[in-house]
């Protein structure tokens, strides 16, 4: 391998690379502006008039799913430290079933837009709704910092742009900006209609990227995937055999295995309490279609999976693990340097293009939820007491769609360097102790209450956040967040162990602490029959009343 | 009958009387039989294998052709599994769910109108 050949600033051709992403933005802003003119109702803005079908929602969950953590995180994880990051891929998929088998279904039979619809059901609205907005808030925020700080990332290696440390507004800190008003567009214009559309066409450029990658990969290797691994370990003359089993990452010391497993648990509890990936189940008109589109999203977010632990040896074989970390980028960079590699300057415009689309895609989704949930559960329920007409509720959500554009932004910029799985792993921390619990309790425990919920969201909250703040992962470390000071005194770096089933605990303690409710049990009974057989769910727009 | 604004009032008491009703009953025996069993199962399984590699790695990297390891075996296992528990349960719901919980829904929505 030359080492000339990365020596550059950039890889490939800038213009080149600029050139496809601008053809892909052009396509889906059409696109999107197509579908939003139809936009008149708060159901059409949030939830598409409920309108997709399970396969095309089931597409369009893989797009929010995959986000750049998957794609550029995990195949970096795996070419470097081998098969730890491999846990990435399996905790992500088989957290599916948790979606499906328990949450899926029951969640779009009993809500309407958001979490807070399903746990305000049989609890006083307004505590238990700004509840769960603060929630949606704030893991909406941490998986934001990372999709956004994987597009500074990313633009260090296509255009050349440098990182420049002594003045907060550089280069990165314009294309962050660029992709924030973007999906600010995409958000407003288009709705929910149009953001899922961006989010099918990204997931089927990116499934096709992935595949066409995965078999010229095994291609050179005569498919023989054995062949790749005894290359990739050849090429790693560091780690050598290492990297074909665990421990390269994690398994230094008692602490760090422990930090496996608390990640571990963060990412397979996790997903189901994602409240972007939640807010889809209501684009599809029936609890039925729900689950279908479940189905889609495992297999194709399980084959995505297995073709990125192609990639992530393909590259440490191919391009090789310390190429990958001297690239700007590091780690992040190996997905597009391995597609140099095999295609050149094409094959990685294309790919950066597709990465660049799902970062747009991930990042417009969420910003969706977050202002879905300002609007319906803080403005509407909480401010106004439900008196507020349809039209100035979605007027609210575009405003605060701006909101969270800025802030994106702004905390994009800050956040800008940092590993993107592990970005990510936290907000997953976050989602399952915040409203994981919360979420369970209230489909299934008949004397789960107001009280119960406020203590396992808040407490799942604020304990999932401080350990994250006093963690090895915000200061006090080599990789920290903040170098400079140490103030940690959590051993691990991702919380999960201890806040998920503190979380749990305290929905309990505090059901039993808050007694009974006056009509709880009607409020469970109509619940329970909505949640299991659909009756009285909201219907698709185009279906008239009767 | 079709948003949760307009809910008639009594509407709360047919509920409850449908909660009681042993169809519906039946419907959620079926259901919770089906997916607490299978959630606890897939959990378990999950852990093994989080459990085994952070605490055997010897045993995860031990070589059973070429290149590939145990690890990676019961890597690809565990997506196997989770495909073949998505298989089972739609075809579980389609036959013994979905026929319940329909039945009960349309009578239900019959009584409103």
């Amino acid at each position: 391998m030359s080492s000339g050949l990365y020596a550059a600033e950039t890889v490939g051709k800038p213009g080149l690379n600029i050139g496809i992403f601008l053809v892909f933005v052009l396509i889906t802003l059409v696109i999107v502006f197509w579908v939003g003119r139809s936009n008149r109702t708060a159901a059409d803005y949030y939830a598409a008039g409920r309108a997709f079908t399970g396969t095309q929602n089931g597409v369009a969950i893989s797009g929010d799913y995959l986000s750049a953590a998957s794609f550029l995180g995990i195949a970096g994880a795996i070419s470097t430290v081998g098969y730890d990051g491999f846990l990435y891929s399996i905790g992500f998929l088989v957290a599916w079933l948790v979606a499906l088998l328990l949450v899926a279904e029951l969640l779009r039979n009993t809500g309407k837009f958001t979490m807070g619809d399903v746990l305000s059901f049989r609890m006083r609205q307004r505590p238990v709704r700004a509840a769960a907005a603060v929630s949606t808030l704030v893991v909406s925020f941490f998986y934001l910092l990372a999709q956004m700080a994987g597009a500074g990332g990313l633009i260090s290696l296509l255009l050349g742009i440098e990182d420049n440390k002594s003045t907060f507004f550089d280069g990165q800190s314009l294309v962050i900006a660029v992709v924030g008003i973007l999906m600010v567009v995409y958000v407003l214009v288009g709705g929910m209609k149009g953001t899922t559309w961006v989010q099918i066409i990204k997931a089927t450029l990116l499934l096709i990227g992935a595949a066409v990658m995965t078999v010229w990969v095994l291609g050179k290797f005569g498919f023989n995937l054995s062949d790749v691994l005894a290359k990739a370990v050849q090429n790693s003359p560091k780690s050598g055999e290492k990297i074909l089993g665990p421990g390269l990452q994690y398994g230094k010391t008692a602490t760090s295995k422990i930090d496996f497993v608390s990640l571990g648990l963060a990412l397979v509890l996790g997903t189901a309490g994602l409240p972007h990936i939640l807010m889809r189940f209501y684009t599809v008109p029936s609890a039925k279609e729900a689950r279908r589109s479940v189905v889609w999203a495992i297999w194709l977010i399980g084959i995505f999976y297995l073709f990125t632990l192609v990639l992530g040896y393909g590259a440490a074989a191919l391009v090789g693990p310390a190429t990958i970390l001297a690239a700007p980028g590091g780690a992040n960079s190996a997905a597009p340097l391995l597609a140099y590699q095999l295609g050149g300057e094409i094959l990685l415009g294309l790919v950066s293009a597709i990465a660049f689309a799902t970062i747009l895609a991930v990042v417009a989704g969420l910003t969706i939820t977050a202002s879905a949930s300002f609007a319906h559960d803080v403005y509407a329920s909480v401010l106004k007491r439900g008196n507020t007409a349809p039209d100035s509720e979605v007027r609210v959500a575009r405003r605060t769609a701006l909101v969270v554009g800025v802030v994106a932004i702004i905390g994009g910029i800050l956040a800008n360097g940092q590993n993107i799985a592990f970005l990510v792993a936290l907000a997953f921390a976050v989602a399952a102790s915040a409203n994981l619990p919360t979420l369970l309790y209230s489909l299934f425990w008949k004397r789960f209450n107001t009280t119960g919920a406020l203590y396992s969201i808040y407490g799942g909250l604020a304990a999932s956040v401080l350990l994250i703040i006093f963690s090895p992962a915000v200061s006090g470390s080599a990789t920290s967040m903040i170098k400079s000071a140490n103030f940690h005194w959590f051993p691990l770096s991702n919380p999960g162990l201890v806040s998920i089933p503190l979380s749990f605990i305290l929905g309990v303690v505090g059901t039993l602490v808050g007694g009974r409710e006056a009509g709880a049990e009607r409020g469970y009974a109509e619940m329970e029959v909505r949640s299991l057989t659909g009756a009285g769910s909201e219907r698709a727009e185009a279906v008239v009343p009767h | 009958m079709s948003t949760t604004e307009a809910r008639p009032p009594g509407d709360s008491d047919l509920f409850a009387q449908v909660q009681a009703s042993p169809e519906f009953v039946e419907l959620r025996r079926k259901l919770r039989r089906f997916i607490f069993p299978m959630s606890v199962a897939f959990l378990v399984w999950y852990l093994l294998y989080v459990l085994l590699a952070a605490y055997e790695p010897e045993f995860m990297s031990i070589k059973l052709s070429g290149d590939l390891t145990v690890g990676l075996l019961i890597g690809v296992l565990q997506f196997v599994s989770t495909f073949v528990i998505t298989t089972i349960y739609v075809r579980y719901a389609n036959k013994n769910l979905d026929p319940a919980a329909e039945q009960i829904r349309e009578r239900m929505e019959g009584s409103d109108r």
